[in-house]
């Protein structure tokens, strides 16, 4: 049988005859699970802790965080910063490289231990990988994608709600018996607590019992995709393309505008279909989650499936020459009206107030210095 | 080379109706597709087997009418297709899907040993992402995802090579097997069906399993085995509607310049 020929023993315990664990209500307190690449914390992390401690303290628990690596002790001291009262870490040579079989080992010893009873992690491409195998292992719900993390002070319930079926509907999912009660949340849906250096907390180091071969699987190499990768769930200002381009050649009137803004282009998924621009660009449910201080939608209609994935950017602005659009109903600013006459004039009008002799002045993107200011 | 492919069927549209009390899909009257990640598995499954020869088995977990699905994944050129359907499967979240998956896996691992299992990187009426690992992470096989390329296989050595799509970058992953993938659509281009894989995959028997057929506990199948529960289903809160700043026959010039001043004194864009 398959699962007769790896990891055994380790395995048929989650496999068969299993009885759950410690009743609910033996588990308390509040976990992030730390992701990071070559030792540096990924912001969703951080982001997570920002919620962490708003459910922590309506439970009346500490906050406290996992960090996993190999030489990775100066983020347990990061996640003191951004609000954990206590770290767990995990420092072992396996754990160099992100690999699910140790990772998952690592996590689920932890959770077995201290018993959690909310477990939240990044919707990325780490977290999804590594939580659907930790849930599985501790036999318990995980709940993908959430936006929005709230807890039933009575209950002690984590009533996790994310959009279903492409956001047409927003779902609440409760994980009654089991624990701990997981989810994962996208980058940039949760808003980026504040860090503070002074805080102090505990860091509780665990050791890791896995040999190198047990594990199955080695990480040859990571190439860099630099030139093509393309950063927007980081970009403050993204410039997006739809349909109502018409031809690719046009999105370079987006690039001009995005180039005067030092924003990032996005894409609706029509404009990536027609082989327009690279499926990186595109936002929305199959694409990436965005939350810029700026979105310009410029021939995007607005399709739920779309809006999901930047309706929580801080503000939107709308060209469309369609009023019906439903673009509309989500935008800060809206301009009914031509893109190919709006688009060039935007742009001119912003490089006016550009070559201002302040803005020049302080050199390279003024534009996008003064943004992060907010 | 046995290899076995996930797939399931999804609503064709996300305009879809919930049954309000269970929160589950109502799947009546909305037309049906192979999940579009898992068609990639299945074609890649395909390739595997034209180069090594062997085994490709479908297997959907779904309502009858699921054999649809399975039916169609057929005309790539696989051998055999299994649906596993009833009652007591109904209402599974993801830990009860993984479970019921995992069991109907090591049946056919008992059958004919597997050596590579394929799922799509995900299912577009979830999104989550989870049945994948979940299935890995039962059976105890290599969990490889977001895979867009396998580049070397050797069946003799039981090692696979493959390379996984990260954000902004590619990792090269040796693993052992058997092994678990899930893909991404960059992994291949789809055939077009030949007639010969056409007329037999019209001519196929889908077999359909339930729960007599597996060894697994029902307590751990269904809507008794998932851990999660919908509670509330509600339409997404609405943005304030904003302003219409310019409409039709309005300057664009105007309207450019006013829209530059509204994100200046808003502060979103600091003050020049
Ligand atoms: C399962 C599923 C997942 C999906 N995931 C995504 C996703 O992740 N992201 C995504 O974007 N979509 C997604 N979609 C597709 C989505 O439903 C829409 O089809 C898509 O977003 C439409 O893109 P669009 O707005 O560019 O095109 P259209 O809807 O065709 O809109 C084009 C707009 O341009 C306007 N226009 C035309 N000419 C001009 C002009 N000269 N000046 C100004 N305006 C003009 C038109 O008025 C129109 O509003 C998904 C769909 C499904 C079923």
């Amino acid at each position: 049988m398959l699962v007769r020929r790896l990891r055994r023993a380790y395995r048929r315990a989650a496999v068969r005859g299993y009885k759950p664990p410690a009743a609910a209500e033996s588990y308390r307190g509040v976990w992030v699970l730390v992701e990071q690449t070559a030792g540096e914390g990924a912001p969703v992390s951080w982001e997570l802790m920002g919620v962490g401690t708003k459910l922590a303290s309506e439970l009346g628990v500490p906050l406290e965080a996992v960090v996993l690596g190999d030489g990775v002790e100066h983020l347990a001291g990061e996640a003191i910063a951004y609000g954990a009262k206590k770290v767990y870490l995990v420092d072992d040579p396996v754990l160099a490289t992100y690999r699910t079989y140790p990772y998952t080992r690592a996590t689920v010893d932890l959770v077995r231990k201290y018993r959690p009873e909310i477990l939240l992690m990044g919707a990325t491409t780490f977290g999804r990988d590594l939580s659907g195998a930790v849930a599985t292992e501790l036999e318990t719900g995980l709940t993908a994608d959430c936006t929005r993390l709230e807890v039933d002070p009575e209950t002690r319930l984590l009533k996790q709600t994310r959009p279903a079926f492409g956001g047409n509907v927003m779902a609440t999912i409760i994980c009654k018996k089991h624990r701990p009660q997981m989810a994962t949340v996208r980058p940039r849906v949760m808003e980026m607590p504040k860090k503070d250096g002074s805080r102090s907390g505990e860091v509780v180091r665990e050791d890791l019992f896995l040999a190198e071969d047990e594990i199955g699987t080695w990480v040859l190499e990571t190439i860099e995709e630099k030139g093509k990768a393309v950063y927007l769930d980081k970009a403050e200002v993204i410039v997006a393309g739809g349909k109502g381009l018409g031809d690719a050649a046009n999105f370079e009137l987006l690039k001009e505008l995005a180039d005067v803004l030092g924003g990032t282009l996005g894409a609706s998924r029509a404009a990536v279909d027609a082989g327009w621009i690279s499926a990186e660009h595109q936002v929305g449910q199959t694409g990436i989650t965005v939350r810029p201080k700026v979105y310009f939608a410029i021939g995007i209609s607005g399709a739920v499936q779309h809006l999901v994935g930047m309706q929580t950017s801080d503000v939107i602005v709308a060209i469309n020459n369609d009023p019906k659009a439903p673009i509309f109903k989500v935008a800060t600013y809206g301009i009914i009206g031509d893109l190919f006459e709006i688009v060039p004039a935007l742009t001119r009008e912003f490089k006016a107030k550009l070559s201002s002799p302040r803005a020049g002045a302080k050199g390279g993107r003024p534009w996008t210095k003064s943004l992060m200011l907010r | 080379m046995h290899a076995v492919c996930c797939i399931k069927q999804v609503p064709d549209t996300t305009e879809v109706k919930i049954n309000r009390k269970t929160g589950t899909l109502e799947r009546k009257g909305v037309p049906s597709i192979i999940n579009p990640y898992d068609v990639h598995g299945v074609e890649e499954a395909v390739r595997l087997k034209e180069k090594y020869g062997g085994t490709v088995t479908l297997l959907s977990m779904g309502p009858p009418q699921a054999r649809d699905a399975l039916k169609k994944a057929m005309t790539f050129g696989a051998d055999r297709a299994i649906l596993l359907s009833s009652r007591v499967f109904a209402g599974s979240d993801t830990l009860a899907t993984s479970y019921i998956l995992a069991e109907a896996l090591e049946k056919i691992d008992a059958e004919e040993r597997i050596d590579l299992i394929f799922c799509g990187k995900q299912a577009i009426d979830g999104d989550t992402a989870q049945v994948g690992p979940g299935i890995a992470t039962r059976t105890g096989v290599s969990q490889l995802t977001y895979v867009m390329e396998i580049e070397a296989v050797d069946f003799t050595k039981g090692e696979i090579i493959v390379q996984r799509k990260l954000h902004g970058a590619r990792e090269r992953v040796r693993a052992r097997l058997p092994a678990l993938l899930t893909v991404v659509k960059e992994i291949n281009e789809l055939r077009r069906a030949s007639l010969p894989n056409m007329i037999k995959a019209a001519r196929s028997e889908i077999e359909v399993w339930d729960e007599k057929d597996l060894d697994g506990e029902v307590e751990r199948m269904g809507l008794k085995g998932s851990p999660t529960a919908v509670t509330k289903i509600f339409p997404p809160a609405p943005r304030d509607r904003g302003e219409i700043i310019a409409r039709e026959g309005d300057d664009p010039e105007e309207a450019a310049a006013r829209l530059v001043e509204l994100l200046v004194v808003e502060k979103v864009i600091a003050d020049i």
